[in-house]
């Protein structure tokens, strides 16, 4: 079953065509890591998936709904799409448990009792059960991902977006949310994750998709991707980060 | 210098009664400001062009033409245009409300806009309606940044409310006035009722920063 189908997506800035005719598919389960140059479009690609951008021509379904159907709810189908920022965007006026609660409640109408339950049981996976009713502020960098993380599973997202989640961190703080995001993907998580660790599109994604100059250059499993680059803009892109 | 303080005295009681008089109308004012100034503030905010100009335009004209003209635009001209008696102070009330919901539109949409756009992303990825996120998410953020600057317009609204006393509004300015031309004495109303507005002032500012301590505890 397909979490993720893009056809023929484009999308311009006024005249600056950022995304052109990119088609992919995401099946139920599987990671797949998107990388590229910067200003190659792969955020821009993330935050049309969820419509934070909206596409100028071609088709998104998500779980079988199309999302650029003029007729759709955009709030709701906004519902079962996560996404995790690299700057957190926690709400840092709520404590962390609000902060997991503040959706399920607002959105799904979840009572106060069932949605605490769940968000403690989150915190607990994320490792955080201990910061329940600390405020963002006094979390470190790789604490609050974690929380951001949460968060988005708190909607029981059927699919799950990431963009740059470990870009801001200090470098000691990488691994516990490349931990996290490891379990989410072992648990079963479609995911999207726009990433500049090659670490964990080689170990953990199931499939790589180069984007360069706002087109899908290139895509493949991990393994081979690296180690034996088809093009030769995949292959000066691994020549010069890696 | 010839002060004398005890001629006033029985004039007391009648410059006291402006302090109501004042407040009351400064007080609908900044009400009427406040609403007006938040519904201007969410079409300034908005997607639909034809909102945002329409907030755009009426800022720019009552931010850039004297308050003391539209004071005297509402009295003179209302009465001359449509027949009916304007009272001085429902000329009053609409000219301080709608020239102070300009400056409160203002101060709402800066203070909206100061809000990391993260946090409207983040509530949009979490399925939050619209409605929802600004009461819930934004606005609560916002008001740290606009409650100051509201209560710096309340303190300037309170000030200038003196400028009724032109159109014949019994307020505290005006009263002054009066009991300045019968006593022929001017200087010790005046200074009597400088010391009430500089008090009423005072106290709106010390509110003020009471306010905005309150605010920094929650951080
Ligand atoms: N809101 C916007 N308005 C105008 N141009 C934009 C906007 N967002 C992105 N762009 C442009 O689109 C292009 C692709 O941007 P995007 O952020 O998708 O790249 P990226 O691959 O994520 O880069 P990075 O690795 O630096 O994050 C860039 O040229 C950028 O300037
Ligand atoms: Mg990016």
């Amino acid at each position: 079953m397909l979490v993720i189908k893009v056809e023929n997506l484009s999308k311009k800035f006024g005249d600056n065509e950022v995304l052109k005719d990119i088609s992919a598919e995401v099946k139920k389960g599987e990671v797949v890591s998107i990388i590229g140059p910067s200003g190659s479009g792969k955020s821009t690609f993330l935050r049309c998936i969820n419509l934070l951008e909206k596409p100028t021509a071609g088709k998104i379904f998500v779980a079988g709904q199309e999302l650029t159907d003029p007729k759709i709810n955009v709030t709701k189908a906004r519902e079962k799409v996560g996404m995790v920022f690299q700057h957190f965007h926690l709400f840092p006026h709520l404590t962390v448990l609000e902060n997991l609660t503040y959706a399920p409640m607002k959105v799904k109408k979840e009572t106060k009792t069932v949605a605490q339950e769940k968000a403690r049981e989150l915190l607990l996976k994320v490792g955080l059960a201990e910061k329940a009713d600390a405020y963002p502020n006094s979390l470190s960098g790789g604490q609050k991902q974690r929380v951001a993380i949460a968060r988005a599973l708190s909607m029981e997202p059927d699919l799950m977006l990431f963009d740059e989640p470990t870009s801001a961190l200090d470098p000691e703080m990488v691994k516990e949310v490349l931990d996290v995001m490891k379990d989410l993907a072992h648990s079963g998580m479609t995911m999207a994750v726009v990433t500049h660790e090659m670490g964990f599109a080689r170990e953990v994604a199931d499939r790589v998709l180069f984007l360069d100059e706002g087109r899908l250059v290139e895509s493949g499993e991990p393994i081979p991707f690296f180690e034996n680059p088809q093009t030769e803009r995949a292959k000066s892109f691994l020549d010069k980060i890696l | 210098m010839n002060l004398d303080f005890s001629q006033i005295v029985p004039y007391i009681p009648f410059m006291l009664e402006g302090i109501w008089v004042t407040i009351r109308f400064v007080i609908v004012a900044i009400i009427l400001g406040f609403i007006l100034g938040t519904l201007l503030a969410l079409c300034k905010i908005s997607s639909i062009r034809l909102l945002r100009a329409i907030a755009g335009s009426y800022t720019s004209i009552f931010r850039g033409t004297p308050l003391i003209l539209q004071l005297m635009l509402f009295h003179y001209a209302v009465p001359q245009l449509t027949g009916y008696d304007i009272t001085p102070f429902m000329s009053a009330i609409l000219a301080f409300g709608l020239n102070s919901a300009a400056y409160v539109s203002e101060i709402i949409r800066a203070g909206i806009q100061a809000v990391d756009k993260g946090q409207t992303e983040a509530a949009k990825a979490l399925g939050v309606p619209y409605r929802e996120m600004m009461i819930d998410i934004i606005l609560p953020q916002a008001m740290k940044n606009i409650l100051p600057a509201l209560m710096n317009e309340f303190i300037t609204l309170t000030k200038e409310s003196a400028l009724v006393s032109t159109i014949g509004y019994l307020d505290l300015m005006r009263r002054s006035q009066v009991v300045g031309s019968s006593l022929f004495r001017n200087f010790e109303p005046l200074l009597f009722v400088g010391v009430i507005y500089w008090l009423m002032v005072t106290g709106l500012s010390v509110l003020g920063r009471m306010v905005e301590r309150r605010l920094n505890v929650s951080d």
